[in-house]
């Protein structure tokens, strides 16, 4: 039986843009990305590569899942290029992903699969550039009843089931699972390839499907989290520049001067 | 009804079974918390052999401390770690659980919370009482540490992670709380199974250290890294790196300093040839001190630094590690 998988990606303001472009508005507690492009989350990304190196292992059908609004079709239509099958969208103009916390995007994407599947294997990105929750990946697993397994650098279906590297702060541990299970992807991964430019156009025909929160049958008011207040960091300090005719000079000046303060 | 509204820490202990520095600060803060919410402080502890965890989290502010002592529970299992919460949680009630935002609890806690169908926030880097509401508030940044969110959470009981160096560690109590063993049941069949374990040696733990050396993408490839080794070497300090390095394999990926790698907040972090991308902040703006090397005068990780150099790294470097090395001697 072919190995079918979906892949859980969301769609955020690039997590690469210097800091200016994240606008902050207290009054409406929102984030507003000045200049910067829609991206797939970065470990989504991972999650969708590891998938595709699962894909060209033991063969498989490879669903790309989101949830929102506003969507940009060509960051979905490179993903799929890279050698996706189908694209699902559950997209609304309530499923505002910076209105919505862990538990309610888990329960409207554990919906999703539940009405699209069955499913052998999920795989989600370890957490979301904008939310940097951690949340979903596992929730959805529970919601579902199925094993998970989170932060992996590897992941490999082998005879009856998965194994899988999952990172440690020392190291990493190997973990085995039956399917259907659940993966969070970690960055050790690798970085999703870069599809060719034909696959890309040829990308537009692929199957896509949409479905909508009234075929979810969830509840959008049930948010376990409030917001009560957006703010923008204080991070940012007064730096002595270190002059010099060269950097070796300067470089002997800093020296001086962190002893001096006794910074060291 | 003060019996119903306890905070609990999720204690973690070391490999020789001591508590966590990161435990102690979060029982510190779990007893602010508890006087605020007019509740009383409480532990768990799971592990094997962890009855001198136990002791010390008895004698650091807890009323009671709930022992989940087997050796099936000697490292991390998902599966049989949720178990025993969930049977915790389910014969007493609790009004905040407290973690660490470690490894463990970040596998951990968004397993019980779905469980639970509770609230949880991750990676909360302060927590404070709004006095307008009576909601406690809990602050973590989103948006890679471009904007700070405040969260109230309206479920029962409310469970956050918070990072290292939020809280601050009790002093000893006079009276030590009362420790209670949570009956084992039977070992049970988990459908996850840990076959192996693979460590990657390291020389002073990153989180750790008094000093950390980062090097970034403009380092150039894996060679640079030598002259951060020795720099880090005369500062008795770790070497970390920006993620760049690390995808491109330059450094162990164990190195990486970030929101997704390692939280650090030492005394002095020197970073070399990095521009300043917020997911890299995020893992180290705390730090008390931060020196900043890069070419580009422009480049953001200026605007955080308290000390800059603008120049080549190559030429830089050698020098100030000398000029440190001598001087340091000299000090003895």
């Amino acid at each position: 039986m072919e190995l079918r998988m979906v892949v859980c990606v969301k769609q955020v303001p690039d997590p690469d843009g210097p800091p200016s472009s994240f606008q902050v508005n207290q009054e409406t507690k929102r984030v507003t990305p000045q200049g910067i492009p829609p991206v797939i989350s970065p470990f989504d990304e991972n999650a969708l590569e590891a998938a595709l190196r699962i894909k060209e292992a033991v063969g498989g059908y490879i669903t790309l899942l989101s949830l929102g609004r506003g969507f940009s079709k060509a960051v979905f239509l490179k993903a799929m290029a890279t050698g996706a099958d189908r694209l699902l969208l559950v997209e609304g103009n309530s499923l505002d992903p910076q209105a919505l916390d862990s538990w309610s995007t888990a329960r409207l994407l554990a919906a999703a699969i539940k009405r699209d599947g069955p499913y052998q294997l999920i795989l989600t990105g370890r957490q979301a550039a904008d939310t940097n929750a951690g949340q979903v990946g596992l929730g959805i697993a529970q919601l579902l009843g199925i094993p998970s397994i989170s932060l992996a650098q590897k992941v490999e279906v082998v005879e009856g089931g998965l194994r899988v590297e999952r990172v440690l702060p020392d190291g990493y541990e190997i973990v085995e699972s039956p399917l259907p299970a659940l993966v969070t992807v970690s960055h050790e991964v690798g970085e999703l390839r870069y599809p060719p430019l034909p696959a890309i156009k040829a990308a537009r025909s692929l199957p896509q499907d949409s479905l909508r929160l009234e075929d979810l049958g969830v509840n959008l008011l049930g948010n376990l989290l409030q917001l009560t207040r957006l703010a923008p960091p204080s991070r940012e300090r007064t730096c002595v520049l270190m002059e010099g005719e060269s950097p070796e000079e300067a470089a002997e000046k800093l020296a001086l001067r962190l002893l001096e303060d006794k910074v060291l | 009804m003060g019996e119903e509204r306890a905070t609990l820490v999720l204690a973690e202990v070391t490999s020789s079974k001591n508590i966590t520095g990161h435990t102690l600060e979060l029982m510190g803060l779990g007893a602010k918390l508890a006087e605020q919410d007019q509740g009383r402080l409480r532990a768990l502890v799971m592990g094997s052999g962890v009855g001198m965890a136990a002791d010390e989290l008895a004698r650091h502010g807890a009323e009671k401390v709930y022992v989940a002592d087997h050796p099936s529970l000697q490292s991390y299992h998902p599966e049989l770690h949720l178990m025993v919460l969930k049977n915790l949680l389910a014969k007493e009630p609790f009004s905040i659980l407290l973690a660490g935002h470690t490894s463990m609890a970040q596998d951990l806690l968004p397993r019980l919370a779905f469980q639970e169908g509770c609230g949880l926030v991750t990676d909360c880097v302060g927590v404070d009482m709004d006095v307008s509401s009576g909601q406690l508030l809990f602050h973590k940044p989103i948006f890679g540490g471009n904007a700070i969110a405040s969260f109230a959470i309206k479920s029962l009981p409310r469970m956050v992670t918070v990072r290292a160096r939020v809280g601050e560690p009790p002093e000893p109590s006079l009276s030590p709380g009362e420790i209670i063993y949570l009956e084992m049941g039977d070992p049970v069949e988990t459908k996850m199974r840990i076959t192996g374990r693979v460590a990657e040696e390291r020389q002073v733990r990153l989180e750790e250290a008094p000093v950390v050396v980062s090097g970034g993408r403009g380092m150039g490839g894996p060679e640079g890294f030598q002259l951060l080794n020795q720099l880090a070497e005369v500062l008795g300090g770790a070497v970390g790196a920006s993620r760049p390095p690390c995808d491109a394999g330059w450094v162990p990926s164990t190195s990486q300093v970030g929101i997704t790698g390692k939280v650090v907040a030492p005394n002095l972090y020197i970073a070399v040839a990095i521009s300043g991308a917020s997911q890299h902040l995020s893992g180290m703006v705390e730090s008390k001190k931060i020196v900043a090397i890069n070419k580009d005068p422009e480049a953001y990780i200026f605007k955080v630094a308290d000390y800059g150099l603008v120049g080549d790294w190559q030429e830089a470097l050698p020098v100030f590690t000398s000029k440190l090395k001598e001087c340091l001697q000299e000090r003895g």
